[in-house]
């Protein structure tokens, strides 16, 4: 393989890695809170596109304010995700809390199947977005580099939020004990709609910079992202924000230069992520960054 | 100040407070005392809004907490130090008392947390440390600080001496005395009946999900039935 291909790959990789990341993260923070995996985290990818492709399509917006638009909306439906199927179960064993999240998860890519229908649209794809540049004579998408550079940003914003304000802190708080965390006169239930609605809103910048990277928007496109996120979540240790992007960056990376090294495997591409899953699992629970197991029950 | 009445909790079917009565009156201490599932830590739960109690009221300066959150309860001006301390062990000690400061407003906060510090020192030294590396003790002042950080009218101490060696436990009691003089109204949850007793204004014994006996804490403390099954004579 040449340098140039090699160099290819590793923004490839790097890119793939970011958009897990912005998803593991949402993972992460709901479980650090609630210690449930919510399974319809992976979906608000596809209901982010569609919203910005309606905004697009139907309202003629921008893309500068319907990107922008589409998030805020996709973080609140988050905060309704919460409401409807997690929040009336809150002291419910966490086995119906997943079970819950199963079901919100279908409920989405059905809705959006009867709604919207099955056959794939295209992404409205904005001209800067689109434009190949050339660097030191390697030839890459800009896109390619504004992902990771939208990751900092978004990581950057949420990193301060959780360790340099007030809300942060009770969050923080919240992951470790959420009685007590009451006992400070915290309303926690306006910490967890916060905690969903940051999550929700970084999955939906993951899920429009996915859909500008694969241009074809389906009700199911969130499924396989949202799955990989989650193996990364709990490679990097789940509950761990760090952790999360580790886990996206090692997962992307491994994912695209195993396929650049070895192209024959090309199609056991998704296997290699179950099968990394499996082994986390079995070998290091609690994954790269991962807290202690008796550390909290 | 603070007036529970006919306070009836249910755990499943197991019937764990079956109708306390109690009174803590403004700059007193008062002390709960009892072997353990008497039902001590039920009735600060209840207060505190953790426990949804089935029956009976809880009054305080006026407010019926009964109905309210536990966030509310707290922000009508009580503080809680909980059973096992419970301090945020991945945040720092500075931290933990950010978050009992939680509804303060901020330019009180450096005033409060003067206060604090003068009266556990020692939490100055580490302010900067995760609360999970500190002392059993120290963790006590850290949760006890936590609670005071909020500048409640009245405080709700669970357990405050469990598992501590006898000189911290001096120096804990000590700081209830003084927090109590400076003006905090405390309800003392305790099993230690001799330390409680010493330091109370009135007690209140409590047996299997009834109390069986209150008093002045002299009183108590001179009472037969308190010495033969509390004080181990």
């Amino acid at each position: 393989m040449s340098a140039t291909i090699f160099f290819q790959q590793l923004s490839n990789g790097i890119s793939l890695g970011s958009l897990y990341a912005l998803v593991a993260i949402g993972y992460t923070m709901v479980y650090g809170i609630l210690r449930l995996i919510n399974f319809a985290h992976g979906d608000l990818l596809m209901v982010a596109s569609y919203t910005a492709i309606y905004a697009v399509t139907m309202f003629s917006l921008p893309w500068y304010l319907s990107f922008p638009l589409a998030i805020a909306l996709t973080g609140c439906i988050g905060i309704l995700m919460d409401k409807v199927a997690y929040k009336p179960l809150r002291d419910a064993p966490r086995i119906s809390l997943l079970i819950s999240a199963i079901g919100a998860s279908f409920l989405l890519e059905n809705l959006a199947l009867v709604i919207i229908g099955g056959i794939p649209k295209g992404f409205p794809r904005p001209e800067i977005f689109a434009k190949v540049i050339e660097i030191l004579g390697v030839r890459v998408q800009v896109l390619t580099i504004y992902i990771p550079i939208m990751t900092l940003v978004f990581l950057m914003a949420l990193l301060y939020i959780v360790y340099r304000t007030k809300v942060g802190k009770a969050m923080r708080a919240a992951s470790k004990d959420i009685e007590t965390t009451r006992l400070m006169g915290i309303n926690v239930d306006r910490i967890i709609a916060l905690t969903f609605l940051m999550g929700s809103s970084l999955a939906a910048a993951g899920g429009i910079m996915w859909a500008l990277k694969y241009p074809q928007v389906n009700p199911f496109m969130g499924v396989i992202p949202g799955l990989k996120a989650f193996i990364a979540a709990v490679l990097g240790g789940i509950g761990d924000i760090i952790g999360a992007v580790v886990g996206g960056f090692v997962l992307g990376l491994g994912e695209i230069l195993l396929v650049a090294f070895f192209p024959e495997l090309a199609q056991y591409r998704d296997a290699f992520a179950f099968v990394l899953l499996i082994l986390v699992l079995l070998f290091r629970p609690t994954g790269i960054m991962g807290e202690p197991i008796t550390d909290k029950t | 100040m603070l007036e529970v009445k006919n306070l009836h909790v249910y755990y499943g079917g197991i019937h764990a407070l079956k109708g306390i009565d109690l009174r803590v009156k403004e700059g007193q201490i008062v002390t709960l005392i009892g072997a353990n599932g008497a039902g001590k830590s039920t009735t600060l739960r209840s207060i505190a809004g953790l426990v949804r109690p089935k029956e009976g009221s809880i009054v305080f300066q006026g407010t019926e907490l009964t109905a309210l959150r536990t966030h509310q309860v707290i922000q009508q001006g009580i503080g809680v130090a909980p059973e096992g301390r419970k301090v945020f062990g991945n945040l720092t000690v500075l931290e933990n008392l950010e978050l009992g400061a939680y509804n303060r407003p901020p330019q009180e906060f450096q005033t409060d947390l003067e206060w604090v510090f003068s009266l556990f020192p020692r939490l100055e030294e580490r302010s900067k440390q995760l609360a999970g590396t500190l002392s059993g003790g120290e963790q006590q002042m850290l949760a006890l600080g936590r609670a005071l950080m909020s500048h409640p009218k009245l405080v709700l101490l669970d357990e405050p001496s469990l598992g501590l060696a006898p000189l911290v436990v001096e120096e804990v009691f000590e700081t209830i005395t003084t927090i109590n003089r400076q003006g905090t109204t405390v309800l003392l949850v305790e099993q230690n009946a001799m330390a409680a007793l010493h330091v109370a204004h009135y007690a209140y014994v409590l047996e299997t999900g009834r109390i069986t006996l209150e008093g002045t804490g002299k009183e108590l403390l001179q009472d037969e039935r308190v010495r033969k099954a509390y004080l181990g004579e």
